[in-house]
């Protein structure tokens, strides 16, 4: 019985009229935290001690680096899904979430930025959550590139997949060497975005910021998997159906 | 609908009837062992290198000129280049070995010789292991004997020579076998130069870090055991790992 | 001695939005040849490549031997041979160099053994010449004795007679006849009959 609901979901038509269903429960809640999680941490909690108010920016910069590691992994999970069981819905949930996932690593890196300039003077430093940021953008542009590049839906859908493995795979490896890289080159003065000890007034808009970006990500995510759908099944008489409808 | 032809018209040979048929000759024992093919496939791989030199030579002219580069673009002190040796060698080094990747499966991929390997009954995966073993003979090696030369040019002295052969080569391994991967995924893509780039760059910084850094623990004199044993395991890693994406890349392409 | 059969069950193959294969299904035990006929794009190609294994169907199944070929792919790609439209020999090798590297990941194979199937070929005259050199014909000559030294039961060829004179195609209509005999069988992609040598074909065509 259980199994029902898993072969369910691999059907298009299915997929599609749930999503539709689904997005208002993912988009209301994530609007309200959101706006939430943003009240409180830009208004109601106290200036850090060390930073001032420049710290307020963690607000919006942990949980898009938060989110462009997650969409990664559900993107790598989807593609390996459809990659194993070679179901065709698991590949749209996998080419929906890489646009996704590389604007919330772009936006990362840009409030990673901001945040840096008021801590260390400059724009950018060679930090090594920066620059594992940057290397993870380059993976969500390989992958976006490689889908691209080959014409065929089918064969862009299973070799980027294999290549969504390869670099989840290596993301670790990646972070590792680059944390140790940095760790070598430490200069006297603080070169990490160092997160201020947190106070609850402080943590809980964070968690609020976090839980309402996965939402957000949940709701953006079922709107572009629609649109997916739609473009690959064009020409299967369902389509149809609802058009005429 | 497709249409068949009636089985009314095609006689139904029986056993034991008048014209004798002659035996079959397959037997499933004279399949080749996996080793015996892997080698044969690494065998061909170097004989038909060998047999278009020119074509080897490429790289080792890249790295050559990019090295140029550096100094060009600095400065000429030896003092300075020094500093940067390392980074001009390990930069240089793996732009040449992205540039031989693109002809690691092309031509195989091309003439139909890419499929048989996948229709032969062997492993795919021990099959490209061979192949890319044959490209880091052709490639990595040659890279390797030729860093100290690049670095030379760059100030550095002959005691270096040793670690420098060592990161270069160890290192080469894991760029080989990583580069294998985004050369089967791109099969077929037209100039596909800058999108493998795009895909071999990022998996292969880590090899970038420590190999790097051997190389200037080489140049300074100091231990450089650790970034070195780091190296090679991700040397052994890519090992383990890399012809299992690659040959399911390649299956991919075949579809 | 056990009789080969190859099953093919209501194949359903789509390349992107175009239905390929609509529901195909024969069967085809030793001795039997299989020419598949059909406009260009109406999918022998496709088919060809779905028996092999390097195609995979959205719906149907193949059987070899009465078991699904997905069970254990590499033992099927052991007992069959599949030549596409262009001949898999690389130019820098010579014919017999060629087949030496080809055959030989599949099986061991003795000097003796290569000689003969390049004379059964004609190929004895160029055979130590590089590929580069030869014609077209004399390149699907080669990949012909490669079909002879491969000792398998099930061919797969895919117009097999292209680029040969009418001698080359008598050739290819002995070694099909040879195979028959022997207990094996071929599934031939063309597009002009096989050659009159080929007896009591089974026939199947394809539509656009």
């Amino acid at each position: 019985m259980t199994w029902t609901w898993f072969h369910r979901l691999a059907s298009p038509p299915y997929v599609y009229t749930l999503a539709a269903r689904l997005t208002p429960w993912f988009a209301w809640p994530a609007a309200l935290l959101i706006i939430g999680g943003l009240w409180g941490g830009l208004v109601m909690a106290p200036p850090d001690y060390q930073q001032g108010d420049g710290f307020r920016i963690i607000y919006v910069h942990a949980p898009s680096a938060w989110m462009s590691l997650m969409v990664y992994t559900t993107m790598a999970s989807a593609a390996a899904v459809g990659l194993i069981w070679r179901i065709k819905v698991a590949h749209a949930v996998a080419a929906s979430c890489a646009p996704i996932g590389a604007s919330f690593t772009f936006a990362a890196l840009v409030t990673g930025a901001l945040w840096g300039q008021p801590m260390w003077g400059t724009y950018w430093q060679w930090d090594p959550r920066l620059t594992s940021e940057l290397i993870l953008l380059f993976l969500y542009l390989g992958y976006m590139g490689l889908r691209a590049g080959l014409e065929d839906t089918q064969r862009a859908d299973r070799a980027s997949a294999v290549l969504a493995v390869v670099g989840v795979v290596n993301v670790p490896i990646i972070h590792y060497s680059v944390t140790w890289w940095n760790s070598l080159h430490q200069a006297p003065s603080v070169m990490r975005l160092a997160k201020p000890t947190m106070a609850l007034s402080m943590l809980v808009p964070l968690l609020m910021m976090l839980l309402g970006f996965t939402l957000f990500f949940a709701a953006i995510l079922l709107v572009r998997l629609r649109g997916e759908v739609l473009s690959r099944e064009r020409a299967a008489s369902w389509i149809r159906e609802i058009v005429n409808a | 609908m497709n249409r068949f032809g009636s089985p009314a018209t095609h006689p139904v040979v029986q056993a034991g009837a008048t014209h004798a048929r002659r035996a079959p000759l397959w037997a499933a024992t004279d399949r080749a062992a996996m080793f015996d093919a892997a080698r044969l496939a690494l065998a061909r791989d170097l004989t038909l290198a060998f047999r278009k030199r020119g074509q080897l030579v490429q790289p080792l002219a890249f790295f050559a000129m990019v090295t140029m580069l550096f100094p060009l673009a600095i400065s000429p002190e030896l003092s300075r280049l020094r500093e940067v040796a390392p980074g001009v060698v390990w930069a240089g080094a793996l732009l040449a070995s992205l540039l031989a990747l693109e002809f690691l499966f092309r031509d195989d991929a091309y003439d139909g010789t890419l499929e048989q390997y996948a229709l032969s009954g062997q492993s795919l995966t021990w099959l490209i292991f061979a192949k890319t073993v044959a490209h880091w003979l052709l490639t990595g090696v040659p890279l390797a004997l030729m860093a100290p030369l690049a670095a030379f040019s760059l100030g550095v002295s002959a005691a270096a020579v040793p670690g420098i052969v060592a990161s270069v080569a160890v290192g080469s391994v894991a760029l080989s076998l990583i580069g294998s991967i985004g050369a089967a995924l791109t099969l077929g893509i037209k100039r596909s130069g800058a999108l493998l780039s795009l895909l071999t760059l990022p998996l292969s910084l880590p090899v970038l870090i420590f190999g790097a850094r051997a190389t200037q623990l080489a140049i300074t004199g100091g231990p450089l055991a650790a970034p070195l044993e780091l190296l090679a395991a991700l040397a052994v890693l890519a090992v383990t790992l890399a012809p299992l994406a690659a040959a399911a890349a390649v299956r991919i392409s075949l579809e | 001695m056990h009789d080969k059969c190859l099953d093919v069950e209501n194949l359903h193959l789509w390349r992107g939005d175009r239905h390929v294969l609509r529901g195909l299904c024969f069967s085809l035990s030793s001795g039997e040849c299989l020419q598949v006929t059909g406009a260009n794009g109406s999918g022998k190609t496709s088919l060809l490549r779905t028996v092999c294994g390097l195609m995979y169907p959205e719906e149907g199944r193949i059987l070899w031997e009465g078991q699904d070929v997905r069970g254990d792919l590499a033992t099927f790609h052991c007992s069959l041979v599949y030549l596409g439209h262009e001949p898999p020999l690389k130019a820098e090798l010579s014919a017999r160099e060629n087949l030496h590297y080809w055959i030989g990941v599949r099986r061991r194979v003795g000097a003796a053994a290569l000689d003969s199937a390049l004379e059964r070929v004609g190929a004895s005259a160029w055979c130590d010449r590089l590929v580069r050199t030869l014609s077209a014909g004399q390149r699907r000559r080669a990949a012909l004795a490669g079909l002879a030294l491969s000792m398998v039961p099930l061919w797969l060829l895919d117009e097999p007679t292209t680029n040969l004179d009418t001698e080359g195609q008598q050739l290819v209509g002995g070694l099909i006849a040879e195979q028959l005999e022997r207990g094996g069988m071929v599934v031939a992609a063309v597009h002009h009959e096989l050659p009159a040598t080929v007896r009591d074909l089974r026939r199947l065509e394809l539509s656009a």
